[in-house]
């Protein structure tokens, strides 16, 4: 389905596309169809600079299976650097 | 037999006077030919539904398909102008109405229209092909697994999608239900819910929902794809419209 779920979040970085870096400031974050993975629903994030045009957003499409190992391995790579940064 | 077909980019007037691009593909000749509306999925104005009206082109019929992500930007790719979309909150009902409404206009302008016009629209499409069929001036309409039509979008989702069950007794013609019986949205539970509900209002409609088939068999792009559903949708639909648009 269509399924409509989209979550936003503000954040600190820089996403590199295309060879050139560029600083982000939002991630908008659903589980949909996708446009290029070929899987019926991926986990659809687009990394984008208020501002800025949405082509040059860096956007990627996981599978949901491979969605959920990714959040866990960064979640294992932040516990195990601990707190601060 | 000599078969021909235009299928180009014209301007069609939507919300608030608009103009907004749409795809039309039209049988060359002097007609008089029926028309389709083709809606788009959430995915945007793509090549798999541009491919599409040009099917229904083939088959004998103008097809327009409105470009409903249009003002977040008419030029940007399909990928990044359904970016746009997922930020921007997608488009309200009273804009698709208004756009879709501006489609059929334009059909029945045309020279070689017949006036008559159905509409199709498939996954959030079909949810819109409902709309259509309670909302504005559609011959026939046809709903391919189209969610939240009769249970809204879930609590937790931050953007509400609210059911259109309630205008189906402004339903003012003929409704096609295409569906899959492993979907979840629409689940087969919610199909026998729109069904009853149109039987009981006394809608005329017939409904098919396809084994081995799940969420979006028709499309040709994507795993989704089921030949045998798509096969037999397409002659359901051809069938369908042959019976109300000629």
């Amino acid at each position: 389905m269509c399924s409509y779920v989209v979550e936003k979040t503000a954040l600190t970085g820089s996403a590199k596309a295309a060879g050139t870096w560029s600083p982000i400031n939002t991630a908008v974050v659903s589980v949909d169809h996708p446009f290029h993975a070929p899987v019926e629903h991926a986990l659809i994030v687009d990394f984008t600079n208020a501002g800025r045009p949405v082509s040059e957003r860096v956007a990627l499409e996981l599978s949901v299976a491979s969605a959920r190992e990714l959040i866990a391995c960064m979640q294992t790579a932040l516990d195990a650097f601990g707190e601060g940064g | 037999m000599y078969q021909g077909l235009l299928a180009e980019t014209v301007t069609v007037v939507g919300h608030n006077d608009d103009e907004i691009g749409a795809y039309l593909a039209r049988p060359l000749g002097p007609g008089p030919f029926p028309g389709v509306l083709v809606i788009h999925h959430a995915p945007g104005w793509d090549t798999a539904t541009k491919e599409i009206a040009r099917r229904f082109a083939y088959e004998g019929y103008i097809a327009i398909c409105p470009n409903l992500y249009h003002r977040f930007g008419p030029d940007l790719s399909t990928d990044d102008a359904a970016a746009a979309a997922r930020a921007g909150g997608w488009v309200t009902t009273e804009q698709f109405l208004a756009d879709a409404a501006g489609a059929l206009r334009h059909v029945r302008g045309l020279p070689v229209s017949n006036g008559k016009v159905g509409a199709i629209g498939y996954c959030s499409g079909g949810r819109q092909s409902f709309l259509a069929a309670c909302e504005l001036p559609v011959d026939a309409a046809i709903d391919c697994y189209g969610a939240f039509v009769v249970n809204g979008s879930p609590p937790e989702m931050p953007l509400r999608m609210e059911p259109v069950i309630d205008r189906a007794p402004k339903i003012s013609c003929p409704i096609l239900g295409l569906f899959g019986v492993e979907d979840t949205r629409p689940s087969p539970d919610e199909v026998a819910q729109i069904d009853a509900e149109l039987t009981r209002l006394g809608k005329e409609h017939e409904f098919h929902s396809f084994q081995n088939a799940g969420h979006g068999f028709f499309a040709v792009d994507r795993t989704m794809y089921r030949v045998e559903a798509a096969v037999e949708g397409w002659r359901l639909i051809l069938d369908f419209y042959g019976r109300h648009l000629a």
